[in-house]
């Protein structure tokens, strides 16, 4: 009986978080032109969410790319099939680690940045503040963060593909002897450049989005406290994460 | 005191927080140009009153009127184009954390002016040069002690020339001296500037210095109103426990509770 309750009570809350998550896009959406004539807040915002993450996603993209290298050649090479290393690696990589790993790691980093900063700002009262001033922190503070964060995604992105596949080409080609043009002639009949390398970017796009969303909703939306800052910050990361998996499963079936 | 006299008009206002009352018909004029003080004891809402007042919350019921206009009618865009008339002194400041002391005094004539730089660097020098803080114009907002964020967020407030200004506990947390420069400003900005002040406080003193008319406001009403003198002299229960600060009376010092005899030998553990 309780367990039910329970669960009722979990789904009621999803879907009130999910409802006022929509409205909250909806605000945003609606103000997102006249933010838009200020291009100056929002590159601020690109280059302060992109900077924050550019070296985490580099290093990940590289190990990431390097290992993906290694486990297809040891497997590959039982079946004889090492020649096709190259578009196997660089289509997993584009298509999916790309964009998701992208996302995770920047709901990490960036999101929470996003939701922590945004929180202390409420709770110091300095979105009040610019209220009362005649600014619209909507407009001012939060959509240009938006933005930033949905403009920053796809670059961080392809940052990430072009330093994994050269991860994997170093394990592939220096490190086990597979032949430099084995690794890059079968690229062009096997990886597409609409479906695989811009599928893994329109990908991007939406986790951009979704990531975008969650980070400025929490933080937005915090209690305006120590406590409702931190739960707002855990809260970014988790349901980010959890977003961009499911998102991720539901662009991959409507792509294929 | 004709009509024209009157610049904020609160009439009937009910506001209720939960199952929590804390206004129940507060009636309150507010005259052009005079520094007027909302007092009482923590907790009766008088921030509250200053938030229904200036729009960032909305009562369950009654008027605001603001030179004639309707505060609670008011669209977003009417309210902010009300706002620009309006200075607001927030108890931390609430300056802008990533801006220096300078940019945030200038932030408002950035964002509402299309003022060449030079005007508004002397615009912004000069409230600063006001408030005494001209030579912290390059410092942060975390290198500033309490009563300086406090006096570059008041030279923010009075940047854009407004017509009124709201203080927000401005003595709160003040050494003595800090304490006297704001009391001090905030008499000089209301003849200098033809301000009219409304100030949220319990300082007693600091008020009876400054304030041209005070309203005492306890239980979710208005329990005195007049000069400070006139409230110094006052009969009033109220009015006598908070000027002279009684531990005991119509505010109890017990917060409302059962018999205590039920809660220590009834057995039954507290809630």
């Amino acid at each position: 009986m309780s367990l039910v309750r329970q669960f009722r009570e979990g789904a009621v809350d999803f879907f009130a978080s999910f409802g006022a998550a929509c409205l909250f896009m909806l605000r945003m959406l609606a103000d997102t032109p006249r933010a838009l004539l200020r291009p100056g807040l929002i590159f601020r915002q690109v280059h302060v969410v992109g900077a924050n993450s550019l070296v985490l996603i580099m290093m990940a993209g590289l190990f990431v790319g390097m290992v993906l290298s290694l486990q297809f050649y040891n497997t590959m090479a039982k079946f004889g099939a090492e020649q096709s290393l190259g578009p196997v690696v660089v289509l997993a990589l584009v298509r999916e680690l790309g964009p998701v790993v992208t996302a995770l790691l920047f709901a990490g980093r960036a999101g929470t940045a996003l939701a922590s900063e945004i929180g202390l700002m409420k709770a110091t009262e300095q979105l009040a503040g610019m209220e009362m001033m005649a600014v619209d922190p909507i407009r001012y503070v939060i959509v240009p963060r938006f933005l930033g964060a949905f403009i920053a995604m796809p670059l961080l992105t392809a940052i990430f593909n072009a330093i994994a596949i050269l991860g994997a080409w170093f394990v592939a080609v220096q490190m086990m002897g597979l032949d430099g043009g084995q690794f890059w002639a079968p690229m062009p009949d096997n990886v597409d450049v609409f479906d695989d390398v811009l599928g893994g970017v329109l990908k991007s796009v939406f986790f951009g989005a979704a990531a975008g969303l969650l980070a400025v909703f929490e933080g937005y939306r915090a209690h305006p406290t120590a406590e409702g800052v931190s739960r707002a910050t855990t809260r970014t990361v988790v349901i980010t994460a959890m977003t961009v998996l499911v998102l991720d499963y539901m662009l991959t079936a409507m792509l294929i | 005191m004709s009509n024209t006299d009157v610049l904020i008009e609160i009439r009937g206002l009910k506001y209720r927080r939960g199952d929590k009352i804390i206004f129940d018909g507060v009636d309150i004029d507010i005259p052009r140009g005079k520094v007027i003080a909302f007092m009482g004891p923590s907790g009766t809402g008088k921030t509250t009153l200053l938030r229904l007042v200036t729009g960032q919350l909305r009562p369950d019921a009654g008027t605001i009127r603001i030179g004639g206009e309707d505060v609670v009618a008011l669209d977003r865009d009417a309210l902010y184009a009300l706002r620009r008339n309006m200075g607001f002194l927030f108890q931390n400041g609430a300056l802008l954390t990533d801006l220096s002391a300078f940019e945030n005094v200038a932030f408002p004539l950035r964002e509402h002016t299309d003022l060449p730089d030079a005007l508004i660097r002397d615009l912004v020098l000069m409230k600063l040069q006001a408030v005494g803080l001209r030579g912290a114009a390059d410092m942060m907002p975390s290198e500033l002690s309490g009563g300086m964020a406090r006096r570059v967020a008041l030279a923010r407030a009075v940047i854009m020339d407004p017509e009124m200004i709201f203080y927000d506990e401005p003595f709160v947390g003040l050494d003595p001296i800090s304490m006297g420069q704001i009391v001090r400003l905030i008499k000089r900005l209301n003849e200098v500037l033809g301000l009219t002040s409304i100030v949220v406080s319990h300082d007693v003193p600091e008020i009876a210095s400054v304030a041209d008319r005070v309203y005492l406001i306890a239980d979710g009403k208005v329990v005195g109103e007049g000069s400070p003198r006139e409230l110094r002299d006052s009969d009033s229960p109220w009015v006598k426990q908070f000027v002279q600060g009684l531990a005991d009376g119509p505010v109890p010092f017990h917060y409302p509770a059962n018999d205590i005899r039920d809660d220590l030998l009834g057995g039954e553990k507290s809630p």
